[in-house]
């Protein structure tokens, strides 16, 4: 009774957003204000409908009813509780109506706050973000329903959640990044609203700059933990594949950070405005594009769990008709004269377009990746793949570029900057000298580190020095630090945290070894300055797998510094699937990563030993960047406006 | 002229798009797959080699091929599409359809024994080929590749990417079959 009910609040839900999408917009053509007024009710009957939609899928998975197809599919009776939720989302109806759950919640949450915004403007807005969830919902329930049953052959027991995705970080990965995602629909409805209003003043970039910042924020975050999960539950120690879905998430997440910055200058300044537009509807196109790339046949990769190429026509057309459809009422309406201020070579106008234009590219540089071998293959001009040499080479660069401009960006203000030479000669030369010497901590000196620690250096110096400059006139600098803006300090930490993110890439990358060594119980093997014992091994058993743990102790100096205990498991629903559960010591400096290879007699195992020196700085470096975001929203500018324009 | 050049952005997306949907259309209805590499090798014997075999003493050559028809599955422990391909091997080879050879390819032969050691070994032999030397006369360009070897050590289809149960139904089922026809004729 419960998936019915569930499938049923999905037609409501369907229903609704029809409605959603339909009413207000027929309003705004006839002036109407009781159907503009509409849409917030439409919006939150839709998040309602969705929700009891979700919740009863959920209790479909909580309670082992394997008579729903995608239950029997994704998940068992021996999984922990907490996983058999999960599993909701470990395949594509799952991860369908997430999406549209998510969609549902930024929608209720841009009618519920939205008070000082025009209502014509929110209607409009409402009733765009309804129509993407017209796509969405009608996607599911044509093609791919959550609650189809298997009432007559049900299964006794299901198949069991891909042991990779059993893993507290792929609990929290996909809802991250689809928040992200879902939340650039924000962003792209008001661009649509300005668009379709023709009124394209500052007014549309200030509503949409928060809503932007979270979720650019979200998919930080999102991405961040697809890379830390990739880490430790791969068993191969590596942070980044540039994979075809992580290119997918990546794509939005620069074309993102590209609308964060020109949103401020459109705002601020009244500049870029069609730029910013063309933003605002790239960004989401890419989320777009992201899932489509994920479920359809296209383009296969280590992510593809629920590829299913069928379902791929549907995708493109709805992707078609989003894209097309804004880019069209972009060609139509877009001013096309725009008020161009003036402003100097060397402005923050200047230094934010260089940034904007260094992000595209870096954004197409992934596109081009990505979709190049799958381009030459179709007009028949060869076989080609794309792989990490190409992306480190076109990247490396660009990153390099934003990384230089990002310091300079600091120090500069609207219009035209003066005393950029004198504020940056510090940071500059300590980065400088910093970084020819920092390598020899790692041991042999790389000038490839030393670049890269310099621009790292360089982004967190430039802050640091950035902020002395701001609190100059204060008393003292605390009292001068608690007067800076919110939205400052966002700014002062996401930049801080590009140049940890920075630093770690760049450690990581060219300081890390690996051992494999052969260990039986007793044995103790130097592994750098590390000393590793191996103890032996000792029978493990899960809730559903089992498995051999090892005992590996990690000395330094003759004294312990951790207890190690790699595991191999064996899962039985998956047609017993052997798994890697790396022992990691993390650490600031360093992370020692340890992995159980193959038995090999004699109570002997094969042992692979990682030394990963500031591979935490790379999470470090992206979660400050979040944070850094969601801080310039809490700043009380915002709050301010708000109150004002209510008045 | 100045409303012209906002339709750009509309243009460069209308022409991607027809591409995409060119491809997606074949792609759905079998006619063009991403993944099929067209091969000189479709018909030709498997080249010869002789190379050591991972878990034996004695190196193999290719009249190991000969007298069954069997799948050699191109991998290496670097590859991490192999990884995912992995369990659908396993089972393939414990369903016992067709026999299933391993090419370890550009590999370190220790750390492919650990490998199977850990995941379960598909393999009737795995023949190593360290230098690569094989895999460029059977023109691989990346691992995995699978090919379909027929009784008399021709080599009848290649597909480069990973394998999973739809795959191996809707490409190779149909070709075993007819290659099990051409048999009983």
């Amino acid at each position: 009774m419960i998936p019915e009910i569930g499938h049923f609040a999905l037609v409501l839900a369907f229903c609704s957003s029809l409605l959603l999408a339909g009413v207000p917009a027929l309003g705004y053509a006839l002036g109407h204000h009781t159907l503009l007024a509409s849409a917030n009710r439409f919006a939150l009957l839709q998040m309602a409908l969705v929700t009891v939609s979700f919740v009863c899928l959920a209790a479909a998975f909580l309670r082992d009813d394997f008579s729903v197809s995608i239950v029997a599919l994704q998940s068992n009776t021996q999984l922990p509780a907490h996983y058999k939720f999960t599993a909701l989302w470990g395949g594509h109806e799952g991860s369908l109506l997430l999406w549209v759950l998510i969609l549902a919640g930024w929608t209720a949450a841009v009618a519920l706050t939205g008070k000082h915004i025009p209502i014509a403007v929110k209607a409009v807005v409402l009733s765009t973000m309804g129509a993407v969830s017209v796509g969405f919902l009608s996607f599911m329930l044509f093609t791919s329903n959550p609650f189809e049953r298997e009432l007559i052959a049900t299964p006794a027991d299901g198949q069991d959640l891909n042991p990779l995705l059993q893993d507290p970080g792929m609990v929290i990965h996909p809802p991250m990044l689809y928040f992200g995602y879902v939340g650039f629909s924000v962003a792209f409805a008001f661009a649509i609203a300005a668009l379709v209003r023709g009124r394209l003043d500052a007014s549309w970039a200030r509503w949409a700059r928060p809503w932007t910042n979270i979720a650019w924020a979200f998919l930080t975050v999102g991405i961040t933990l697809g890379s830390w999960w990739a880490y430790y539950e791969l068993g191969w120690g590596g942070w980044w594949f540039w994979d075809p879905v992580e290119n997918a998430s990546f794509m939005p997440w620069l074309v993102g950070a590209a609308l964060v910055h020109s949103l401020a200058v459109t705002e601020k300044r009244g500049a870029f405005k069609n730029w910013t537009l063309l933003l605002a509807i790239f960004a989401f196109s890419l989320s777009l594009l992201g899932t489509f790339l994920v479920r359809s046949g296209v383009l296969t990769s280590v992510h593809s769990f629920a590829a299913d190429p069928t379902r791929g026509l549907y995708i493109l057309g709805f992707l078609f008709i989003v894209i097309g459809g804004s880019l069209t009422l972009y060609a139509l309406r877009a001013p096309e004269s725009a008020f161009r201020p003036t402003f100097a070579k060397i402005s923050r106008e200047s230094l934010l377009l260089a940034n904007n234009i260094l992000l595209v590219c870096a954004a197409l540089v992934v596109l081009l990746g990505t979709l190049f071998p799958l381009i030459m293959d179709y007009l028949d001009l060869g076989k080609y793949s794309v792989g990490p040499p190409y992306f480190n080479a076109m990247f490396v660069p660009l990153a390099c570029g934003l990384a230089l401009l990002t310091g300079l960006g600091m120090f500069s203000q609207w219009k035209r900057t003066r005393d950029l030479k004198t504020l940056v000669r510090e940071p500059l030369v300590l980065a400088l000298i910093t970084a020819l010497v920092l390598p020899f901590a790692w041991g042999e000196w790389q000038w490839l580190a030393s670049l890269g620690l310099f621009f790292g250096l360089w982004l967190i110096f430039a802050s640091v020095r950035s902020v002395v400059h701001q609190t100059r006139n204060a008393a003292t600098r605390l009292s001068g630090l608690k007067r800076l803006k919110l939205s400052y300090l966002g700014m002062i930490c996401a930049h801080i945290g590009f140049g940890v993110a920075v630093m770690g890439v760049t450690v990581v990358s060219l300081y890390s070894s690996e051992r494999d060594l052969r260990m039986a119980a007793g044995d103790a093997l130097d592994v750098g300055s590390y000393r590793v014992e191996f103890r032996g091994t000792a029978p493990v058993t899960g809730p559903n797998y089992a498995g051999t743990q090892g005992d590996i102790r990690l000395l330094r100096g003759g004294r312990e510094v951790a207890q190690l205990l790699p595991e191999k498991r064996r899962y039985h629903a998956r047609g017993d699937q052997i798994m890697t559960e790396a022992g990691i010591d993390a650490g600031f400096l360093r992370d020692m990563y340890v992995a159980l290879g193959e038995p090999l007699g004699d109570s002997a195992w094969a042992v692979r030993v990682h030394y990963k020196p500031l591979v935490r700085w790379i999470w470090l470096g992206g979660a400050l960047v979040a944070l850094g975001a969601l801080l310039a929203v809490m700043d009380k500018r915002y709050r301010l406006q708000r109150l004002q324009e209510e008045v | 002229m100045g409303r012209l050049k906002l339709f750009i952005p509309l243009f460069v997306f209308l022409v991607l798009a027809g591409l995409f949907f060119a491809v997606e259309t074949e792609v759905s209805e079998g006619e063009y797959d991403p993944k099929a590499l067209p091969s000189a090798l479709i018909g030709q014997p498997f080249p010869a080699f002789t190379l050591p075999a991972l878990l034996r003493e004695d190196p193999v050559d290719e009249s190991l091929l000969k007298g069954k028809v069997s799948i050699v599955n191109v991998w290496a422990t670097w590859c991490p599409t192999c990884l995912f391909e992995h369990p659908f091997l396993v089972d393939l080879s414990e369903r016992g359809e067709v026999v299933v050879f391993g090419i370890n390819y550009k590999d370190n032969p220790d750390k492919a024994r650990e490998w199977l050691a850990a995941k379960g070994n598909p393999f009737a032999v795995n023949i190593v080929d360290e230098s690569g030397k094989l895999g460029l006369d059977l023109g691989v360009t990346g691992a995995p590749e699978t090919f379909v070897v027929d009784k008399a050590g021709i080599v009848r289809m290649r597909y480069q990417g990973g394998l999973d149960e739809t795959i191996w139904q809707r490409r190779f089922v149909p070709l075993l079959e007819q290659i099990a026809a051409e048999e009983t004729l």
